[in-house]
């Protein structure tokens, strides 16, 4: 990785040498492959964990296709924020009014031979799956070279590099609506040459115990995990939503939770993945203990996913009050590896 | 999660594409496999699809009957909804659900049309028409 580096000077219109890796989700994937590529090792679950971007919010008033917001992480760009402040790198960020001269701008920054981070609309880009094709606007992804006006892409989902054409990309960069991008490009300014994982873990580990323990309102973190719960019982009792809504909202929920990209189980087993690999740094015991549970915690959210489907699919009665049990069990789970972590 | 319990279900939704997930191998620690889908969450991709695809049926029946203007086909089409589409061209929803009606949509200003096109990355006559026989999937 490190000779593609040393070739900066040139201003190369062939892809470089770039190692595309695979990710479970995009932010995290893009980061870990942008520092590594400017030499700092590292792996996607320690991208997402140093910037302490496990989370969980119920947010009804945020709509998604009239459904409330569900997340298992912060919001976008927490994780790019994070590690700047975690780790001392700097980033430059960019967004545009102008289309064309978004599109010019990361013209010239891959002439120059940088690697240069987008925001885009997953709906726009012609490489994924149609089934995929989603409208959300704040996915990520790298650019390492282009032909004329064929850009060379690191999509962190796929398992290979991509390609698309300029005018895909620009509708991608530029659309509207909610967490509409504006164009929005990153690339590193300082990228430090390593990190003191013995300092930094430990004070992720304590920035993420706030989120998850002591949120300041009970739709966040840990309760909100039993406020949603709850919720469903709520919503089972209202004769207008208990039938057609409930399945779809359930669908919903198993969506937000497994298919947007999340490594599995909301973001539970990449967190648990990041434990395991700080356990090789500092804390060995606590933090290997702390990643098992973590993992119970993940495969209670896989049940819940598994349960749900089969009572949306009539496959097993219609009963709320077994996954509000489900949820709860999750909750009881998730605080025991935050009760652990507490020690750190 | 351990390694061999990760999902090979072969999703159509994937299309042939593999994600990675993150499970734990013989030694308890994490590693990266990737997964060819999970059954419960590519069901519940093709629902909300299904969901979206009834909509857009139903709108090019009833746009073809002029009771709605294409416009109702075109938002279901690029998978969007009511609330999506007025955030997307900057109204509101009462403004887009009054350009729903085909006596409304046929007198509609060049700039608001210009908006609609570039939202729904259509031309102007894809717009304002209609594909000729129903729509598949």
């Amino acid at each position: 990785m490190s000779e593609a580096i040393a070739d900066r000077d040139t201003s190369e219109t062939q892809p470089r040498s770039f190692n595309h890796m695979q990710s479970a989700h995009c932010e995290s994937g893009v980061m870990a492959a942008m520092l590594s590529h400017y030499g700092l090792p590292m792996t996607e679950p320690m991208a997402f964990g140093l910037a302490n971007t496990l989370s969980f919010a119920y947010i009804p008033l945020v709509k998604l296709s009239g459904m409330p917001l569900i997340a298992y992480r912060m919001p976008p760009h927490w994780i790019i924020k994070g590690l700047q402040k975690r780790i001392g790198l700097k980033m430059k960020f960019q967004t545009f009014r102008d289309q064309s001269e978004g599109m010019s701008k990361l013209d010239a920054l891959i002439d120059q031979g940088k690697l240069v981070g987008l925001q885009t609309s997953v709906y726009w880009l012609p490489y994924f799956p149609d089934e995929m094709r989603f409208h959300f606007n704040a996915h990520n992804l790298l650019v390492f070279g282009r032909e004329g006006d064929i850009y060379h892409l690191s999509d962190p989902v796929f398992e290979q590099a991509v390609t698309c054409p300029r005018r895909d990309l620009q509708k991608a960069r530029f659309a509207k609506g909610a967490l509409a991008a504006k164009g929005m490009l990153y690339y590193p300014e300082y990228v430090p040459s390593e990190v003191d994982f013995p300092e930094a873990i430990p004070k992720a580990i304590r920035a993420n115990f706030k989120i998850m323990a002591k949120a300041p309102i009970p739709v966040i973190g840990v309760r909100g995990i039993r406020y949603l719960g709850k919720n469903l019982q709520k919503v089972a009792r209202d004769p207008r939503k208990k039938d057609r809504y409930l399945r779809l909202y359930l669908g919903h929920i198993v969506r937000m939770q497994e298919e947007i990209g999340t490594g599995g189980a909301g973001f539970r087993f990449v967190y648990a993945a990041f434990l395991n690999e700080a356990s090789r740094h500092t804390h060995a015991g606590l933090l290997q203990e702390a990643s098992a549970k973590m993992t119970e915690a993940g495969d209670e959210w896989r049940r819940f996913a598994l349960v749900a489907s089969k009572m949306c699919r009539d496959r097993q009665g219609m009963d709320v009050a077994e996954l509000d049990s489900i949820l709860n069990g999750c909750a009881d789970r998730e605080m025991s590896v935050w009760n652990l972590l507490q020690k750190i | 999660m351990k390694k061999n319990e990760v999902p090979q279900d072969q999703a159509s939704t994937y299309a042939g594409q593999h994600k990675l997930m993150y499970a734990v191998d013989e030694k308890g620690d994490y590693t990266g496999v990737p997964s060819s889908g999970w059954e419960v969450e590519s069901n519940a991709t093709r629902d909300a699809l299904n969901a979206i695809n009834r909509d857009r049926l139903s709108a090019w029946e009833r746009a073809k009957h002029g009771e709605t203007s294409p416009l109702e086909f075109h938002m279901y089409d690029r998978r969007m909804d009511l609330s999506l589409l007025a955030q997307t061209v900057g109204l509101f929803q009462w403004r887009v659900r009054r350009h729903l009606r085909p006596a409304i949509f046929a007198e509609l200003s060049d700039s608001l049309l210009e908006r609609y096109c570039e939202a729904l990355g259509l031309s102007r006559e894809q717009l304002q028409s209609l594909p000729e026989t129903p729509p598949s999937e």
